[in-house]
């Protein structure tokens, strides 16, 4: 396992890819609330207009956010999931998306990648809340190798920009695309693994007759790379995502509009909080996202 | 065209049709007129140029005077103002600037300005700018967190080019026990509390010089007695 001991966490490729950035692109303005900032502090001493620490102060740091964009700075904005786009949504849709000006934000923390923390630090509700606003891209990055470019593309970029770090990550990178990447072909339905979900589901899926697809760009959702693939198989679509269940379902609906398809739906659960603790792979089975109930699940759908 | 008061008065009653009691309950109309007349470097010829300096209404409810001063200064045809709150119009009850020439944000829900415009004057501060960004607000508003999150960070970063204008109606529902002005001094700016209606006060205290700090202007209007030819 000497592989896993050089392996970056996702955090860390995120803060090396902004301090290059701050270095080569004076646009860009990096803002913490605390969580993470002691990246930064060497950078600050080069950059002190530039890097900002503002406590823990979410609400305010979204509007500044959006003030920079405002000025035609292009601000990189971080915290922890929960605190980056549950407490301050509404400054989310009008600090950026009212005034139509973008900004780069970086979560951690995922849905649960700590569940020892508790409810409090888990944000499984991230990706479908952002869907309720126009505009906003959705990277949900499988593998630190997958973080700098999706990153450094949505930097250079003027766009609404949501980077989904977790510190689970696939035991291999896939190179990113803004399209759905075909991992496997199959006959009897299509399976659909958003970032670090992939080994699970490539590991459920060994031994089935199924197209597996790989997105880390999940906004805009790849409708055309959906329908080819449901175009080669039987109907039977299977959606994986590391959040609340059934995100993407309208995504895949609205794909498939003229196409008679069934669809199952793999995440977080939406009708109750899962009140334990225990570990990530703990919650895994919980929700039925491990290996051997993907398994099993997709089996008995497409069978 | 030099615009009087006079004419403003007019522009306003476009909208409101009632050139009396509405005026008279403009409670912003003084600081943005003053503002526009006496103190910004905002005007259309450099609207588009990145070192103006900028006036982000917060208080966005209740934006006839706003609009009225826009009009006054040729940001919007007089004519524009006979079509707010209708179908097509660039006016609305709440401003966006994507829509209505000169407006500078997008504003109606509460606590949003002074945060945005504290990011403007950092990222103008960033560019090496000395622009100036003034946010006007309501006591009201003044509630918010997000305003009391962002009053912290501005003082702690020293925001020299930020000032905040706070109309100061009285309608905050439980109040601000000592006053707004010693909020904002206990957080490190320099506050000053002025007559609402006085637009000498309200130039003096906007113009002063500062130490550096980022500047609070509270202007107090107070309810006008019967009879009152404000």
């Amino acid at each position: 396992m000497t592989a896993q001991v050089t392996r970056k966490q996702m955090r860390t490729v995120f803060a090396e890819t902004v301090i290059e950035s701050l270095a080569t692109d004076p646009r860009v303005v990096m803002l913490t609330a605390d969580i993470s900032s002691w990246f930064f502090w060497e950078v600050k001493k080069d950059f002190p207009d530039r890097v900002h620490n503002f406590g823990i102060r979410e609400q305010a740091m979204i509007d500044i956010a959006g003030g920079f964009a405002l000025a035609g700075q292009r601000p990189v904005v971080h915290t922890y999931a929960p605190f980056l786009v549950e407490r301050p949504f509404e400054q989310i849709k009008i600090g950026l998306g009212h005034q139509d000006v973008g900004a780069v934000l970086v979560s951690v923390g995922a849905s649960y990648d700590d569940p020892s923390w508790g409810r409090t630090h888990q944000a499984p509700g991230d990706v479908a809340l952002l869907d309720t606003l126009p505009g906003w891209t959705v990277h949900v990055p499988g593998h630190e190798d997958e973080v700098a470019p999706l990153l450094s593309k949505a930097i250079a970029g003027d766009n609404r920009v949501y980077v989904r770090l977790s510190e689970r990550a696939n035991s291999e990178a896939v190179p990113v695309s803004e399209k759905f990447t075909v991992l496997r072909r199959g006959k009897a339905g299509v399976v659909l693994a958003v970032g670090p979900v992939l080994d699970q589901v490539l590991a459920a899926t060994a031994t089935a007759d199924v197209t597996v697809l790989y997105a880390s760009t999940i906004r805009p959702f790849d409708h055309a790379g959906l329908r080819e693939a449901v175009a080669a198989a039987a109907p039977n679509v299977v959606l994986v995502e590391p959040y609340l269940r059934g995100t993407s379902a309208f995504e895949v609906t609205e794909a498939l509009g003229d196409v008679p398809h069934r669809l199952r739906s793999f995440g977080t659960w939406r009708d109750r909080e899962a009140r334990v603790y225990g570990t990530p792979e703990e919650h895994d089975r919980l929700f039925g996202v491990d290996a051997e109930s993907l398994a099993d699940s997709i089996a008995r759908f497409v069978g | 065209m030099q615009m009087t008061e006079e004419n403003l008065r007019g522009l306003f009653g476009r909208m409101t049709g009632d050139e009396k009691h509405g005026w008279a309950a403009a409670s912003t109309l003084h600081a943005i007129w003053v503002l526009y007349e006496r103190v910004l470097n905002v005007s259309p010829s450099n609207i588009d140029d990145p070192g103006r300096d900028r006036f982000y209404l917060s208080k966005g409810h209740g934006p006839m005077a706003y609009y009225a001063v826009l009009a006054a200064k040729g940001f919007i045809e007089p004519e524009t103002l006979d079509t707010w709150r209708q179908w097509g119009s660039p006016l609305g009850m709440h401003p966006d600037r994507n829509l209505a020439p000169g407006v500078e944000i997008s504003s109606g829900s509460l606590g949003h300005g002074l945060p945005l415009g504290v990011g403007t004057a950092l990222g103008l501060r960033a560019q090496g700018r000395d622009a100036r960004v003034v946010v006007l607000m309501g006591d009201g508003e003044f509630d918010e967190g997000s305003n009391h999150e962002t009053m912290a960070i501005a003082g702690r970063l020293g925001l020299g080019s930020l000032t905040a204008v706070v109309i100061d109606n009285k309608t905050a529902s439980l109040g601000w026990p000592g006053g707004i002005a010693g909020r904002f001094e206990q957080e490190g700016w320099a506050a000053t509390t002025v007559d609402g209606r006085d637009h000498d006060a309200l130039e003096k205290a906007l113009t002063g010089e500062t130490d550096g700090r980022p500047r609070a202007v509270i202007a107090e209007i107070l309810p006008i007695e019967e009879g009152s030819t404000a």
